[in-house]
């Protein structure tokens, strides 16, 4: 009976691709260790979101898998190249197939919104100016901001605008895979529901892999397909987030069962 | 992967455009030309995407707008062989495709750069009140230290004067003895013609003390100290530091200004004095090597014969030079605005303002004290 259960299980897993495959990561700074022995792989179209408390070294994760960070130990691979030790051509090669939207959009302050979006299509294609502006105004139009903003400063944007050029941005190469750092944090909850929907949205039309650094309660339940909860320094559990209430942790049953996390679900299945 | 590539078809008045390959953005450049050049005259245009491999928003965007065109000069289109994630993305995109990008480039012309020579010189003249007014509060805020002293940031002031004093020192030593070197080096060439050696004395004593020690220490502090000023408080009104200051009730000018201020005053005058004494000591030196002028010589000549207000007027000037830096730097700092470029043009102004200003200033004591008599 369990031999049937495991059968079906890694036929299910055959199946599915890793697009990122983290294996024995150890990540330490000084005598503090934040990751160790930690395990993870990101299926490609789904969308993973990646939880936990404070300081358990989420967005280094993050940095790590970027290549933003150089870890103690462990192994990396994405879309089958492995970024940590493989050779710079295929890194390179890698870097245009995915996109990265900053906590606070990290745009470049002395471009503008369309020239910020149109950086990676100057760095890695051919095109004609032209069509590189098409293209950047319609990832602009595409993450749902005003054409107006097209000639706009960063520092002429609203926090939320920022978060969305910035998605923009990462969107500009049509990547494989989007990372995204606290995407929705500092919108106000209508304009967070509005990116969710936006993500969502993207990743079905567009058949992107997103990972997702977040403590959206919303968020988790509106677009995620999997969580990743992070503790102890490893990921401590993942799956589906229905199942999370079923772990037996303190930490995972407060976050998943507390009062906010109860009102997220109730919204989530509204939807 | 296979090759990207269109191939057109014309029955009667259809247009049938058969896209092969894989549509992405980074190899769009093969078909963009000839994507461009399709003029969608026939009645009917027929996507044909049976060969399509994949297919991205860039790609589906030459599509659209080739759809776009078409629908505009009076054709039908119709998509074959799509399918339905990819009819979900050509949807998406025509939804959100511009019609008219808006152009971003400045105007250029003798109009537009008449209204730009107009702001700027209207600017330059804010500027100057701005700064004038922002020189008034410093010395309204640091005569009230003076009243008040236990307002004074203690720790702020001794950081600031280690430094942009004490860390200051070897450049600004080395600096004067390499001056007085050149001096007695260039005065031994000319004076020699003349039999005239001894004067080296006094051409090293009087260039050194009067002019040149104090006015290229304040030239070295505007580069070193002037700059750290205006980036580090520039980098702090982005991050909106000095905003929290003000909601929590304290004064940027006294927190971050007046210790600066205080400490250029206090040191800037210790710098000039090191590099006055470093600047004798290498012309001795030289003189010694290159004219046989041996250092009791060079000693009694200089008490004999240079007065020691020489070291006064050159002194005397320090203090002038360390409020006119710091404030400089300081103003500049205030007018950074939102992004880390505009600090970067703020620490530039600030230097370059600072060194024109030292000299400026430096000419016109120069006429002050020779109208004087001293």
């Amino acid at each position: 009976m369990d031999g049937a259960i495991q059968q079906q299980d890694t036929k299910a897993e055959a199946q599915r691709e890793a697009v990122i495959r983290v294996r024995h990561l150890r990540n330490q700074f000084g005598p503090q260790v934040v990751h160790d022995d930690l395990n993870l792989d990101v299926w490609r179209g789904e969308v993973l979101g990646i939880v936990g408390g404070s300081g358990t070294g989420k967005s280094v994760l993050l940095r790590t898998i970027v290549g933003l960070n150089k870890p103690a130990a462990g192994s990396i691979e994405v879309l089958g190249v492995d970024v940590l030790n493989g050779p710079d051509a295929d890194r390179r090669r890698i870097e245009k197939r995915w996109g990265v939207a900053f906590q606070d959009g990290a745009l470049f302050s002395s471009l503008t919104v369309l020239q910020n979006v149109m950086a990676p299509l100057r760095e890695h294609t051919g095109l004609s100016e032209s069509l590189m502006r098409a293209l950047g105004s319609l990832k602009i139009s595409l993450v749902g901001l005003p054409q107006l903003s097209c000639g706009k400063f960063p520092s002429e944007l609203s926090g939320g605008m920022r978060k969305r050029a910035a998605l923009a941005r990462a969107l500009a190469l049509d990547p494989e895979i989007v990372f995204l750092d606290e995407p929705t944090a500092g919108l106000d909850p209508i304009g967070a529901a509005a990116y969710d929907d936006l993500i969502g949205e993207l990743q079905q039309a567009l058949g992107l892999t997103v990972f997702m650094v977040t403590h959206d309660l919303d968020s988790l339940y509106a677009i995620c397909d999997r969580v990743a909860v992070l503790a102890e320094k490893r990921v401590l559990v993942e799956g589906p987030i229905d199942e999370m209430t079923k772990v037996d942790h303190p930490w995972v049953q407060e976050y998943f069962t507390g009062p906010r996390a109860r009102a997220a679900q109730q919204k989530g299945h509204d939807r | 992967m296979t090759q990207l590539s269109i191939a057109l078809e014309q029955i009667n008045d259809s247009l049938r455009i058969a896209v092969a390959g894989e549509m992405v953005t980074q190899s769009l450049e093969a078909v963009e030309k000839g994507f461009r050049a399709i003029h969608p005259d026939a009645d009917h245009i027929v996507f044909d995407l049976s060969g399509l491999g994949s297919l991205d928003t860039g790609g589906a965007w030459l599509i659209c707008d080739l759809a776009r065109r078409a629908s505009a000069a009076g054709a039908t289109v119709t998509y074959e062989n799509v399918s339905a994630t990819q009819s979900a993305l050509l949807e998406t995109v025509a939804q959100n495709i511009a019609t008219e990008i808006p152009a971003e480039a400045p105007p250029r012309g003798f109009v537009p750069w008449l209204e730009s020579l107009g702001r700027r010189t209207v600017g330059a003249g804010r500027d100057t009140a701005s700064m004038l007014g922002f020189l008034g509060l410093t010395l309204h805020r640091l005569a009230r230290t003076l009243v008040m002293p236990w307002r004074l940031r203690r720790a702020a002031l001794v950081s600031q004067m280690e430094e942009t004093g004490f860390k200051a020192l070897p450049i600004v030593a080395l600096m004067g003895f390499l001056i007085g070197v050149v001096l007695a080096f260039q005065g031994a060439t000319q004076l020699k013609q003349f039999g005239a050696e001894i004067f080296v004395v006094e051409l090293i004593s009087i260039s050194v003390l009067r002019e040149l020690g104090v006015l290229l220490t304040a030239i070295i502090v505007a580069g070193r100290s002037g700059s750290a000023f205006t980036a580090s408080i520039g980098s702090m009104k982005v991050q909106e530091e000095i905003d929290a200051m003000q909601t929590l009730g304290l004064d940027p000018i006294e927190v971050l200004v007046v210790p600066r201020v205080l400490a250029l005053l206090i040191m800037l005058p210790i710098l000039g004095f090191v590099a006055d004494m470093a600047g004798l000591f290498g012309g001795a030196l030289m003189s010694w090597i290159d004219l046989g002028v041996s250092p009791g010589m060079f000693v009694t000549r200089l008490k004999e014969n240079t007065d020691v207000w020489h070291l006064a007027v050159g002194l005397i000037k320090a203090p002038f030079f360390a409020v006119v830096i710091a404030v400089i730097a300081c103003w500049q700092a205030m007018q950074v605005k939102g992004s880390s470029q505009s600090v970067g043009q703020r620490t530039t102004s600030s230097v370059v303002q600072a060194i024109f200003m030292v000299i400026a200033i430096d000419a016109l004591f120069s006429i002050f004290f020779s109208e004087v008599g001293v």
